[in-house]
């Protein structure tokens, strides 16, 4: 699955760490997501759908349908 | 929108807390594990009602581990979550098929010595061990 999460934080200048915070998951799981090595769970994709103002398909993008 | 490098997280405040009262109890179970083991040679001859308690006590302190390490599970995050299921699933089917070939060595007198348990268990650790650091360093 692809994801705009590492575009999405660098406009808002924030780091992993940061990130992370607002998730509240490790600094490691947005590192996994951001090099696509992990998928989020639902309500995660959801948590940083909210963060964002976004929907979850303008963040996340599945890799067969494109 | 708060800065979020001002704000603690929550996470980490939590699976630090939880790492900590699981070593707690961890150490108490080894702790009164080594008490019921030693103390009936060494201490009160194998008497029955202290030996009964010590017993009883590392039982205890077993239980109040399993639920403290189903705590810390629980307040993993989920990319954590899988990687400790995933060494705990690779651990079970290496403590298994190990655990019962070993235990068939001994059956069919391919090995003289005599099979312990603490070897399965100091393999199922290894294993685990080894697990979570491949796990690791695979999501780096």
């Amino acid at each position: 699955m692809k994801n705009r999460l590492k575009v999405l934080r660098a406009e808002r200048d924030w780091t992993q760490a940061q990130l992370a915070i607002e998730l509240d998951v490790s600094r490691q799981t947005i590192n996994a997501i951001e090099t696509g090595k992990f998928d989020p769970s639902l309500p995660l994709a959801f948590k940083a759908a909210r963060l964002f103002g976004l929907a979850i398909e303008d963040i996340f993008q599945d890799e067969t349908s494109s | 929108m708060n800065n979020p490098a001002t704000r603690p997280n929550n996470w980490a405040t939590t699976n630090k807390r939880n790492t900590v009262r699981l070593g707690y109890w961890t150490l108490a179970w080894v702790a009164t594990m080594a008490v019921a083991t030693f103390g009936p040679r060494y201490s009160w001859d194998f008497a029955t009602v202290p030996t009964i308690l010590a017993f009883l006590v590392n039982l205890g302190m077993g239980f109040g581990m399993i639920v403290a390490n189903g705590r810390y599970l629980q307040g993993l995050d989920e990319l954590h979550k899988k990687i400790f299921l995933d060494a705990g699933a690779f651990t079970l089917g290496v403590g298994l098929v190990c655990g019962l070939g070993y235990e068939l060595l001994e059956n069919i007198k391919l090995i003289s010595f005599e099979t312990e348990i603490s070897h399965l268990v100091v393999l199922m650790c290894l294993t685990f061990l080894a697990g979570m650091i491949f796990g690791h360093r695979r999501y780096q």
